[in-house]
């Protein structure tokens, strides 16, 4: 049984919106969370600006067992943690809160490898001339990382619209969804296809995004 | 001005003790350059970093002006490594900054107005001669180019003090001879104390005043530049002179000397304004004996002349011992032995 071409474009419109809308929430909000996170996993590390060895200790533990988790059992697993903060475990808010813990911790490590990989000299040089902690973190850290910075969050944000698609399929909405519904149970080919082309076409998109803007700030 | 007094650091890697510095007592005068120069390893480095507390002592204590640096608050602390420049051997720029970025963040930090940071970034970077690079990013740069931004960087805050870690290890001869200028420069012109460390005894012959030698944590000797290198006590002191003065020929060079059949050598030492005066010359005509200079150097240290020759003499052997105690009585005349080194 095929569906109606002419009645279903809205339903492919309003259900790419909601994929976009799950994607940048969890991708501003696990932002936040996972540059704050990665940061404090990097200045509290042995020799670093601001060494603590259980503060450390204590996200690292908790990152290394949430992250293998695969995110379909992680999404159901905290449902009910999920039903308490939004009052819902069906639709878009729903599943941008698991989507936004998951994608946190990813970003947390993709921000603590990348402040690694700057030269400690330069950090000492800015402790030399007198800078604060604080003021390193946001005047030295964070620039200087920015470029790789910005790969590393394309690359989290492709991961998310492959989330995006998972969460559909437990009531989720969006694209993955559709998909689901129409092209799976139903047996729609012509609504996988599309599905799957549009997909395809915003993974493209953020990642032409994130090489550009990190083009730029990196000036190669 | 600086001031380490019996300072020691030992560092704790895994169950094992290192000992960087130990019992340590310097003292770094306003307006000199003082080098402190050692093999990797000597300590040298964790030394320099006690300085601005980037190190703390195990014991002992660091002094600038009379002020205690590990006692102070870390507010404190801020504020007085403004006053202490700090330049690196691999320069520490930051890459996601300008040139003028570089220079202005010392004084961002500080808290300065943005018309008077412009205004002094221009005058710093005049005064390193790279006004025309001051949009440019750090890898657009040669690396004494880096360097000169490491140091209008350094001098931004208008400190009192530079202390400079192997700041010219990773240039060539030439650009280092270059970033040595510039440093005397800064320490001529705008009076400021220069500490720095390195392993280049060429780096101290050209502008300190003062050296110390360290070796495994310890300062073995330390003393005017012009004293220790004419009259070093110590073999390491030796090891570095030779490195830059032609101080002695290789063994093998001496063997074949006397194998073929070379009289006794004698090493003249000439110090200062002496070596100006032809007394080789006039003492060797007096008694009929020839000279022969068959190694050495005469260079300048500290704007004085330093001249080390080994020297043979043939003639009648009464004649010779006569010109030796005649030289003697003038300069440093010494025989060298077979196992000199």
């Amino acid at each position: 049984m095929n569906v109606d071409w002419t009645t279903f474009w809205p339903r492919i419109v309003e259900a790419t919106g909601e994929t976009i809308t799950m994607v940048v929430a969890t991708l501003i909000f696990g932002s936040i969370l996972g540059i704050a996170m990665g940061i404090l996993l990097f200045i509290t590390r042995e020799n670093n600006i601001l060494e603590n060895k259980v503060v450390f200790q204590v996200l690292n533990v908790i990152i290394n067992i949430i992250r293998p988790i695969p995110f379909i059992i992680f999404l159901v697993a905290i449902s009910q943690l999920t039903r308490l903060v939004v009052g819902t475990t069906i639709g878009t808010a729903a599943a941008i809160f698991p989507m936004t813990i998951v994608a946190s911790f990813v970003i947390a490590r993709v921000v603590e490898n990348n402040l690694v990989s700057i030269d400690p000299g330069v950090i000492e040089a800015a402790q030399a001339m007198g800078a604060s902690p604080m003021r390193i973190i946001f005047t030295v850290l964070i620039p200087e990382a920015l470029g790789p910075l910005i790969l590393g969050l394309t690359f989290v944000s492709v991961s998310l619209i492959d989330f995006s698609a998972v969460a559909g399929t437990v009531g989720g909405g969006g694209l993955g969804h559709v998909a689901m519904t129409y092209g799976y149970q139903r047996f729609d080919g012509s609504v996988m296809l599309v599905t799957v082309v549009i997909l395809i076409i915003m993974v493209q998109l953020a990642q032409w995004i994130g090489n550009t803007l990190s083009r730029k700030i990196m000036r190669r | 001005m600086i001031e380490f007094k019996q300072v020691s650091k030992t560092f704790t890697l895994g169950k094992r003790e290192v000992h960087a510095v130990k019992n340590v007592s310097l003292t770094i005068e306003k307006g000199e350059i003082f080098g402190i120069i050692g093999f990797s390893g000597a300590g040298k480095s964790t030394l320099l970093r006690l300085v601005n507390m980037l190190e703390r002592p195990t014991s002992g204590s660091v002094s600038i002006q009379n002020i205690d640096v590990s006692t102070l608050s870390p507010k404190d602390l801020r504020a007085q490594r403004r006053n202490i420049g700090m330049i690196f051997q691999n320069f520490n720029l930051f890459n996601s900054r300008t040139v003028a970025g570089n220079v202005a963040y010392p004084m961002k930090l500080a808290g300065m107005a943005k018309k008077d940071i412009q205004q002094r970034v221009d005058e710093l970077l005049q005064f390193v001669g790279l006004a025309d690079k001051a949009k440019d990013f750090p890898d657009q740069l040669s690396g004494g180019q880096k360097q000169r931004v490491g140091i209008a960087r350094a001098l931004a805050s208008s400190p009192e003090i530079l202390i400079c870690d192997e700041a010219t290890s990773a240039l060539d001869p030439e650009t280092t001879a270059d970033i040595l200028r510039l440093l005397k420069k800064v320490n001529r012109d705008l009076g400021i104390t220069i500490l720095l460390i390195t392993h280049e005894m060429g780096v101290i012959q050209s502008i300190c005043d003062k050296v110390a030698v360290m070796e495994n944590g310890e300062v073995i000797e330390t003393g005017e530049v012009f004293d220790t290198f004419t009259n070093p006590q110590h073999e390491t002191t030796r090891r570095f002179i030779s490195s830059t003065e032609q101080d002695l020929p290789s063994p093998k060079l001496l063997e074949e000397w006397r194998a073929k059949g070379g009289t006794k050598l004698y090493r003249v030492i000439f110090k200062g304004y002496i070596a100006s005066d032809p007394i080789l010359s006039r003492t060797t005509r007096k008694y009929g004996v020839d000279f022969n200079i068959v190694y050495g150097s005469v260079s300048e240290l500290q704007e004085r002349f330093f001249g080390n020759l080994l020297v043979s003499f043939e003639g009648e052997e009464q004649a010779v011992k006569q010109v030796l105690d005649e030289l003697q009585a003038l300069v440093e005349v010494r025989e060298v032995s077979g196992n000199e080194r």
